[in-house]
């Protein structure tokens, strides 16, 4: 561990930065007291948050950032002439330790651009995982990248030591990767995911005859896309996540807002700002399929190929469908709650527990937690209420929802009447 | 208006919902022993903390409600929110003479009392196991300092000693004033002399300090930085996720 580990991991640590994923969570490895460290379950724990906010949970890094691919999308393609660095096997492991024994991390999350043939990659990476679990005894939580063209043999060997594994598909549409990237095709991106899928599922039929079979990447795998690097519209990728997510191990899609990493390349489009609105966007439809009851083609239709940016994906819903409203929160079903905006799973929750003792009011519900500055446009509860999206219109709401929040202190003399 | 003051234990609590009933009244007020008193009012009751009165109210608690309800309040109770006592209070008192339970009654303000200051209390431990931080001292002990909203300390000392089962390590409340040291088989509560280093600024100093641990603080200090991504900077977010008040210890932070 000398000056040049510190060189190379400013160097592998800014290589690996645009890969989203940092969860911990999925799985539980309980600590045997032999060994070092544990994964807890239930939410992840993220250590720390980096100046762009995005949370540090893993030690994210790269074990070389030399690639043989030339993918106009990455930062790490063969044209590009940035500094490159290779750790070897014993300094990935030893600065792993060392933060883990800190509380810095929860775990590794460990990718590599392709050196010499994917088999060779996929051995180093796997190495690394098996070192950490049977020469370190590591409980942690450990994140793999499998490289596509690897053989099953490999990701086998990987996986055994895995909690997670992903494989990212980065572009929705196979045209357009294959315009992006020429030397890749979305066979050579599902290939691996099935060797995942199949080892996951080899090994819970296995584990219901025998008692001790080792798990296999017991988090499932995870995958991500890029946004704004391409012209698909979010139909297409809500449409992709959603097949995805009917996979049985796939637990979790990332988005990705495109930074422009290669302004060179004409293929790309020249953006002064990553599509962070959109990308958020995607993330609140993600959290609608996941949690929300909502299928894909509901949140982005055939008309409307795109999200609104204007308003968030469950908003938007609710403005085309003025007919499912207004819903009496007294008496609608869970699933019809969890569907007014200004609503949550938490909140919703506690409406339909509360509603037994007795009858709910709008003071109750902003007690609770309802953000009734939205819902009340949405829902009845018994009360005389004004102006819900049934007895006005969809563009009223609207126009009074999207307004531009007025300044504290714009006017102080003037007192203001509110008549919503 | 009736005032009763307690001695800010649970148990404390306990005897004064027993008393509430033997005197067949509601207070208005619940105090801890410093409580500010109001100016005006009729009857001061002095909760005399009984085990036994207690136990009996324990017991009929654990009758009326499940004990997820039970753990909830009592995390709950760790709150600094100066209402809440007499919220509780409330909560148990309703408790024990209500069937079937009440404890999912959220549009009584009691119960939801205890549902949102549980979920305060926990975030801040759950705070507690994002963001201690070690420093490794020469002779192999790691040392964290922390000064959490609650004393939360207890909640979270059971996943590290399980976490770092094969490390002795010490995690230090600064505000309270104890902490636990690890040594590798079991937790002891502990107090730090007043007089020391590390105590006074939560960190090591040089001939106590492992001579690699500046090695990968500076390694981590560079990860946190290298890792961030410039075209998309949100400090905004960045504290809203890690609020200011944990910075003094974070080694990234430095």
């Amino acid at each position: 561990m000398t000056e040049a580990t510190l060189e190379k991991l400013k160097i592998l640590a800014a290589a690996a930065k645009y890969d989203v994923s940092c969860s911990s969570s999925g799985t539980v490895r309980r600590n045997d007291g032999k060994g070092v460290g544990n994964t807890v379950g239930g939410v992840g724990i993220c250590h720390s948050f980096a100046a762009d906010g995005r949370c540090i949970a893993l030690l994210k890094i790269m074990l070389t950032n030399y690639c043989k691919y030339d993918c106009a999308y990455c930062v790490n393609r063969r044209s590009n002439d940035i500094p490159r660095a290779t750790l070897s096997v014993s300094e990935v492991v030893d600065i792993t330790m060392e933060f883990y024994r800190r509380n810095y991390i929860e775990g590794l999350f460990l990718s590599s651009g392709v050196v010499r043939n994917a088999d060779y990659t996929m051995e180093r990476i796997a190495r690394i995982a098996k070192d950490l679990r049977t020469i370190h005894r590591f409980n942690g939580y450990i994140h793999l990248k499998s490289i596509p063209g690897a053989s099953q043999e490999l990701v086998n060997e990987a996986g055994r030591y895995a909690d997670r594994m992903s494989v990212n598909i980065e572009i929705p549409r196979e045209e357009s990767l294959r315009y992006l990237a020429p030397e890749k095709n979305h066979q050579s991106i599902f290939e691996p995911m099935g060797y995942i899928r199949q080892g996951v599922l080899q090994c819970q039929e296995d584990r219901k005859t025998m008692r001790h079979v080792p798990r296999f990447v017991p988090a499932g795998q995870s995958t991500q896309m890029i946004v704004g690097a391409t012209p698909d519209t979010d139909r297409d990728i809500l449409m992709a996540s959603s097949s995805l997510y009917s996979m049985p191990t796939m637990r979790r899609v990332y988005y990705s807002g495109y930074v422009s990493v290669n302004t060179y390349d004409s293929r790309l489009p020249a953006l002064k700002q990553p599509p962070l609105v959109r990308e958020n966007r995607l993330y609140q439809a993600d959290w609608l399929m996941r949690f929300y009851q909502f299928k894909a083609e509901e949140i982005a239709d055939d008309t409307n190929p795109n999200l609104d940016l204007e308003v968030d994906p469950k908003l938007g819903w609710a403005l085309r469908h003025p007919e499912a409203f207004p819903v009496d929160i007294n008496r609608a079903p869970y699933e019809m709650i969890l569907r007014v905006p200004g609503i949550g799973v938490k909140s919703a929750t506690l409406i339909v527990n509360a509603r037994r003792y007795r009858h709910l009011n709008s003071s109750h519900l902003s007690k609770i937690g309802v953000v009734m500055k939205r819902a009340k446009y949405f829902i009845t509860c018994g009360e005389l209420t004004a102006g819900t999206i049934a007895d006005t219109s969809p563009e009223y709401v609207r126009r009074i929802l999207t307004a531009p929040r007025k300044l504290k202190g714009e006017s102080p003399l003037q007192l203001s009447l509110d008549f919503s | 208006m009736v005032i009763y003051r307690f001695d800010g234990s649970f148990d404390g609590l306990l005897t004064a919902v027993f008393d509430s009933f033997a005197r067949k009244e509601r207070p208005d007020a619940l105090l801890p022993p410093d409580g500010d008193m109001p100016l005006f009012y009729d009857t001061l009751h002095e909760v005399d903390t009984d085990l036994e009165k207690s136990t009996r109210v324990w017991k009929k608690l654990s009758a009326s409600i499940s004990s997820g309800a039970r753990t909830a309040l009592m995390t709950a109770f760790l709150t600094d929110n100066a209402g809440f006592p007499l919220l509780a209070l409330r909560f148990i008192s309703r408790a024990v003479t209500t069937t079937p339970s009440i404890e999912n009654d959220f549009s009584d303000p009691a119960v939801l009392a205890v549902v949102k200051e549980g979920r305060r209390v926990r975030g801040e431990a759950h705070r507690l196991l994002q963001f201690v931080r070690f420093q490794k001292a020469v002779d192999g002990t790691y040392f964290s300092m922390v000064e959490p909203l609650f004393d939360v300390l207890p909640f979270a000392i059971k996943h590290f000693a399980d976490r770092f089962s094969d490390q002795p390590f010490i995690i230090y409340d600064r505000i309270r004033d104890y902490g636990y040291h690890y040594d590798g088989k079991e937790t002891k509560r502990i107090t730090l002399r007043s007089d020391s280093y590390h105590l006074s600024t939560g960190r090591l100093s040089d001939e106590l300090m492992d001579p690699d641990e500046r090695l990968y603080q500076q390694l981590w200090r560079n990860y946190v930085r290298y890792t961030a991504i410039t075209e998309r900077t949100n400090p905004r977010k960045q504290r809203q996720d890690m609020p200011v008040r944990f910075w003094k210890y974070l080694t990234e932070m430095q």
